[in-house]
């Protein structure tokens, strides 16, 4: 490209002072964006990729620190008075942020809010402003603008809101637009429509985007220039076609290797039945239901589901937040009360008390998402994996527990030596590990794992899956494998149901539904979650 | 909203007859009556006393009867103050008590808003140390140590102000213990507002208005104080109530002739119609106040409804 960069980023350092001493997030990178492209920053969590662009627009930490050079059309953004640079942010350079949910105040009306940098930037008078963001929330696909132009952010969904900080940030015909993470908050489906919404927008108007994303996927369809990030340093860059096609550097080659591939062969077909819900139902009440408050409100959550879940199956349950997926998962183990029957092993359990279901409880075990919050900080690992130890074989001696514990360990890819460590000494995907460990010690036949990857970077996300992927093979389980990431659930289940408002809208053997879905709500969920293989 | 306004109020009968009941027999309990002198009362004079102010009846029926006049408006007589009717102290006491009690909040508010804001917006500066400093001093130091010393500097040493009395309302006489009332609560309220600003600017939303190149007035003043004053409004309600229904310890060492002084005299002295009637009003206020907040809350964060 002949033409100059209008950014031109050299040599920029970001560095934080700690209590530990200074911590380097962005170490000397060069970064040009030219007019009218759309370039991507890909890294995992921690690799500077945000404080790159945070340092640009002025909004480091108070501790933070940048040096080097950021040209926007020659003029020097680092070090300029907060007078000079809001010439500049909000105006010529504009940003949306990876949380839609807090991004706008609260307390004021998005009109006003879409209204503020119009005024402020000297352009319009507020009577003027107002029509223009009436335009601007039509821009953006928001439904009867006229009157949603006086609603507050909680009056609206994550991808409205996501849809009103781009017309914020389209609102002074920026130069460019710093996208930081848009989707990673928001639903498939949703992400898929921001996303879009991007490309056109792009098309029409002119303006370059800098996305910013862990996500291959929005890399691979949106970017025409990659600048891989990792530690603080950019360890690659060029045209997205040619980096994907022939990665240079090992970090990228692994982070394309990272997608988890291969497939699960179903069970055998006389595999027994482990496990079989049958008419399932969890109603929760919403509120209402007082002296005042009227009728009281009732949210079918899991809406007469039927399922049979069989020895050394995974069955994948996908669909968006919201579609009872992990009631579904926790009614079956009863850790929530609910309508219809659930067998295990062919005994009736819907109806058994605390008391009967306690020899049930080690069959059936359960991994969350959130492998920070579900381990307790104030115990060791040893002690978190052998808690049910203690309820379920009270018997063994101390130091027989300790042995499994160490085994456990050792199973899920931990130093056994770490087993007098507290969580937080742990990185998420090394919690999750433990948090595996933890059920996989008491012999279980059936794990639910809930979203058990997607708290994870790409590059572990694929260790997990795979180190699932042997324990069942290992230890003969059945997984039921919740999820809304279409591309995990493709390589780690045989058999998948699709789930939507608490319902089954479509179900099948893995390829079957990949290859061939049926209904548009699971067209939809795939097309937002692309797996595009054209660069591979 | 007036419908909510008027659901409350009438949810606020149920709890301040619970109030009342728990208080009518817990002062009951306490041993001791309020003709119990240290040379006892011929007993048929004490039995006289007693048939006059009904307290020969049975305690239920005493009960009975309080509510009865209570629902009336009439809080019965003084046992201590003869002559007085409980209704007729707080006639001439109440005033007296609010007037202290909100020109204190107010320059609590004023003042410890905008230290408590400025000692955010600065933080870590010397301004911020100072607030902060000067707060925690403000919020260990209690009332009882403040009030003589304000009253020994500024009253008898420099000889500037009063050093105690009403003066039938005179400014003079106002300012040593407003400020004695003050001085406490503006160290809280600046400590909650700088929390509150510092938690605020950092908010993501903020972050927003700063990217949009919104002038630091904007950032400030509209998008970080309006949230940093939520937490004060909340505080305000319990507060409020507090300070308008007197102090004892102010109205005693400067003597002041509020009602705060009849909830401890009246309990020592066993006046039982008057620690009832100061329980019913400081009931009453903290219900409006905490009514008066909530509606406040509404007005100020969207996300708050009711219906």
């Amino acid at each position: 490209m002949a033409r100059d960069p209008i950014l031109k980023v050299r040599g920029l350092d970001v560095s934080f002072r700690t209590n530990d001493g200074p911590v380097h997030a962005v170490k000397g990178i060069d970064l040009d964006v030219f007019a009218g492209e759309a370039v991507a920053i890909v890294g995992e969590s921690g690799s500077g990729k945000s404080q790159t662009t945070m340092a640009l627009m002025g909004l480091l930490a108070s501790n933070g620190e940048a040096r080097g050079s950021a040209l926007y059309r020659d003029q020097e953004l680092l070090g300029l008075s907060e007078r000079q640079l809001n010439k500049v942010r909000g105006k010529k350079i504009t940003m949306i942020f990876q949380e839609p949910m807090t991004s706008l105040d609260p307390l004021y009306k998005i009109g006003r809010q879409l209204c503020e940098p119009l005024v402020h930037h000297g352009a319009l008078s507020w009577r003027k402003s107002r029509a223009r963001a009436i335009e601007l929330l039509e821009l953006v696909g928001i439904p009867d603008p006229k009157r949603r132009i006086d609603a507050y952010p909680h009056e609206l969904s994550g991808g409205q809101r996501q849809r009103v900080m781009i017309a914020m940030a389209l609102a002074n015909d920026p130069d460019i637009l710093i996208a930081d993470e848009p989707t990673t908050a928001l639903d498939v489906t949703i992400q898929q429509q921001i996303l879009e919404l991007l490309a056109s927008l792009q098309k029409r108007l002119g303006m370059a985007i800098v996305f910013i994303t862990h996500d291959l996927n929005i890399v691979r369809r949106f970017a025409d220039r990659v600048y891989v990030m990792r530690l603080g340093e950019v360890v690659e860059h060029g045209e997205a076609g040619t980096l994907f096609a022939d990665p240079r550097h090992d970090y990228t080659k692994m982070l394309l290797a990272a997608e988890p591939t291969g497939t699960k062969l179903p069970p055998a077909p006389d595999a027994p039945v482990l496990l079989e819900g049958r008419d399932v139902e969890v109603v929760f009440g919403t509120g209402g239901g007082g002296w005042f408050s009227g009728a009281p409100h009732q949210l079918r959550a899991v809406d007469g589901i039927s399922i049979a879940l069989r020895r050394g199956q995974t069955i994948g349950i996908v669909g968006e937040s919201g579609s009872g997926k992990s009631t579904l998962g926790r009614a079956l183990l009863r850790l929530l009360p609910g309508e219809g029957t659930i067998r295990f092993e062919g005994q009736d359990i819907s109806k058994a008390d605390r008391r009967h279901m306690l020899p049930f409880r080690r069959e059936l075990q359960l991994v969350f998402q959130d492998p920070f919050g579900s381990l307790s900080p104030r115990m060791t690992v040893g002690q978190v994996i052998t808690e049910g130890l203690l309820v379920h074989e009270p018997s063994l001696s101390t130091k027989a527990r300790d042995a499994r514990a160490s085994e456990a360990l050792k199973e899920v890819g931990l130093d056994p030596a770490m087993r007098n460590r507290y969580p937080h000494e742990f990185s998420g995907g090394q919690r999750q590990r433990i948090a595996i460990a933890r059920a996989i010690i008491l012999k279980p036949k059936i794990v639910v794992l809930d979203e058990p990857t997607s708290a994870l970077d790409r590059s572990v996300q694929k260790q997990i899956v795979e180190l699932l992927r042997d324990l069942q093979k290992e230890h003969d389980l059945s997984y039921l494998f919740i999820s809304h990431d279409l591309s995990v659930v493709r390589a780690m289940a045989d058999y998948v149901v699709v789930m939507k408002q608490g319902r089954i809208v479509e179900e099948g053997a893995t390829e079957a539904i990949f290859e061939a879905p049926r209904e548009a709500y699971t067209r939809a969920l795939m097309a937002a979650a692309v797996n595009d293989t054209r660069f591979r | 909203m007036i419908g909510y306004v008027l659901r409350r109020l009438a949810g606020a009968i149920p709890t301040i007859f619970i109030i009342v009941t728990i208080a009518f027999f817990m002062i009951r309990l306490a041993p001791g009556g309020p003709f119990d002198l240290e040379r006892p009362l011929d007993p048929l004079i004490m039995e006289n006393i007693n048939r006059a102010y009904n307290l020969d009846q049975p305690l239920w029926r005493q009960y009975l009867l309080y509510l009865g006049n209570l629902a009336q408006g009439d809080l019965g007589p003084s046992f201590t103050r003869r002559d007085f009717s409980v209704v007729d102290l707080f006639r001439t006491g109440l005033p007296v008590s609010i007037q202290l009690g909100s020109m204190a909040l107010c320059i609590a508010l004023v003042f410890g808003t905008l230290l408590g804001a400025l000692a955010a917006l600065r933080q870590n500066s010397w301004i911020d140390y100072v607030v902060v400093g000067t707060a925690t001093l403000g919020i260990t130091i209690p009332t009882f140590v403040i009030a003589p010393v304000l009253s020994l500097v500024f009253g008898v040493m420099m000889g500037w102000l009063p050093a105690g009395g009403w003066g039938g309302g005179q400014l003079r006489y106002l300012i040593l213990p407003v400020a004695t009332l003050a001085l406490p609560q503006i160290a809280i309220i600046a400590r909650l507002t700088r929390g509150a600003t510092i938690e605020a600017l950092r908010s993501n939303h903020v972050r927003t208005a700063r990217a949009y190149g919104l002038p630091a007035y904007v950032v400030v003043g509209v998008h970080t104080l309006r949230a940093a004053i939520l937490p004060v409004v909340s505080y305000l309600g319990p507060t409020a109530a507090a300070l308008l229904t007197g102090s004892v310890v102010v109205e005693t060492i400067f003597g002041i002739p509020g009602i705060g002084r009849y909830f401890v005299q009246g309990a020592l002295g066993r006046d039982y119609t008057l620690v009832m009637g100061t329980v019913v009003v400081i009931a009453v206020f903290v219900v409006l106040f905490n009514l008066v907040v909530d509606i406040l809350y509404a007005l100020l964060d969207p996300r708050v409804r009711y219906d």
